[in-house]
């Protein structure tokens, strides 16, 4: 789900980054006043899981390859406004140091699996948890169907951007200048893998962990501890 | 033994098994994910390389491009193993640094 430079033209990515750019501000500003000094480990970790999670490709055999972002757990357990710097700070460094994603998709990038996918996630797991107790199966279901959702919207977020290029950008000859998929082809592509294979991988990485969790270190479950 | 303990252990054995997302889709035979398709990929696909995909595509130079070093090509499926695992280390200290300098300008004492 990493777009490259190259296969966005400059209208959406100049749109991606202009859309992000007031979402980091108040993503500072609400970790500013509700992160506590003592959760900035926590941060660090969520941030670093996600680095390392996206490397885990999973092969569809034959074809295309995809991962799990966990956006979606890191967002249960501080929130989506400190997820989303914390995914944004691993998909710069993809970007900068490893050249996973490109720098002219960082606006778009970050748009999908930064902002959109721990936001969806975190309200879905937090109206199907709504009172459940902290042990509870729901929550765990919660947290399953949450990352399934969030991961395919967000996929297909990105199949509509790589979509929309054709239609903006062509050369007089009616080659396209960037993306060369259209909507019909890009978007049932992203969505198709990500309903089929990688949406199940992120909801079943966020599924167990919140179940490990609720054995290991209820707290971290419960709302309110953190005010975000 | 603190959550935060177990997190990174976790973390290390997460470390030492990221070359399964290498060796995998070796394995079973899959490309490059949907959209991301190096620019002779993209001529093979469609038959042409887009004239703004070919100018962006080497606007940047990681130093650690794919999480592989270059001049490692030779090496196999062990060389890049190892080079995805130094990667993956290099990327979470990096991360988890950028999270603890931001969360020093941003965030209050308790």
């Amino acid at each position: 789900m990493h777009i490259p430079d190259g296969y966005l033209g400059p209208a959406t990515s100049g749109v991606m980054y202009a859309v992000m750019l007031p979402v980091w501000a108040i993503a500072s500003k609400v970790v500013k006043k509700t992160l506590k000094a003592k959760q900035v480990p926590l941060l660090a970790i969520g941030a670093a899981f996600s680095f390392v999670i996206m490397m885990f490709n999973v092969p569809i055999p034959g074809g295309t390859t995809g991962h799990a972002v966990g956006g979606v757990l890191v967002a249960i357990l501080l929130g989506p406004w400190a997820a989303c710097i914390a995914i944004t700070v691993a998909l710069v460094i993809q970007a900068l140091l490893f050249g996973d994603g490109g720098i002219t998709a960082i606006g778009a990038n970050c748009f999908n699996m930064a902002f959109v996918l721990p936001f969806i996630g975190y309200y879905i797991y937090k109206a199907i948890s709504y009172n459940a107790s902290i042990g509870s199966n729901r929550r765990v279901i919660a947290a399953g169907i949450a990352g399934y959702i969030a991961i395919n919207i967000a996929a297909g977020l990105t199949g509509f951007e790589f979509g929309i290029q054709p239609l903006l950008h062509k050369t007089a000859s009616g080659q396209a200048l960037y993306c060369p998929y259209g909507l019909n082809v890009a978007l049932p592509a992203m969505l198709g893998e990500h309903l089929l294979v990688f949406g199940w991988v992120e909801a079943v990485v966020t599924a167990l962990v919140v179940k490990y969790l609720q054995k290991q270190s209820p707290e971290l479950l419960e709302e309110g501890r953190r005010g975000i | 033994m603190k959550i935060i303990t177990k997190f990174w252990l976790g973390m290390a054995v997460l470390i030492l098994l990221s070359p399964l997302g290498l060796i995998l889709p070796e394995r079973f035979k899959a490309g490059s994910a949907w959209g991301e398709w190096g620019v002779d990929e993209m001529k093979k696909l469609v038959g042409y390389i887009p004239q703004g995909l070919e100018k962006l595509s080497s606007l940047w130079n990681a130093p650690i491009p794919d999480y592989a070093f270059k001049g490692w090509e030779e090496k196999g499926l062990a060389g890049l193993s190892f080079a995805y695992i130094v990667s993956a280390v290099i990327g979470i200290l990096v991360t988890a640094l950028v999270i603890f300098l931001i969360g020093k300008f941003l965030v209050k004492e308790d």
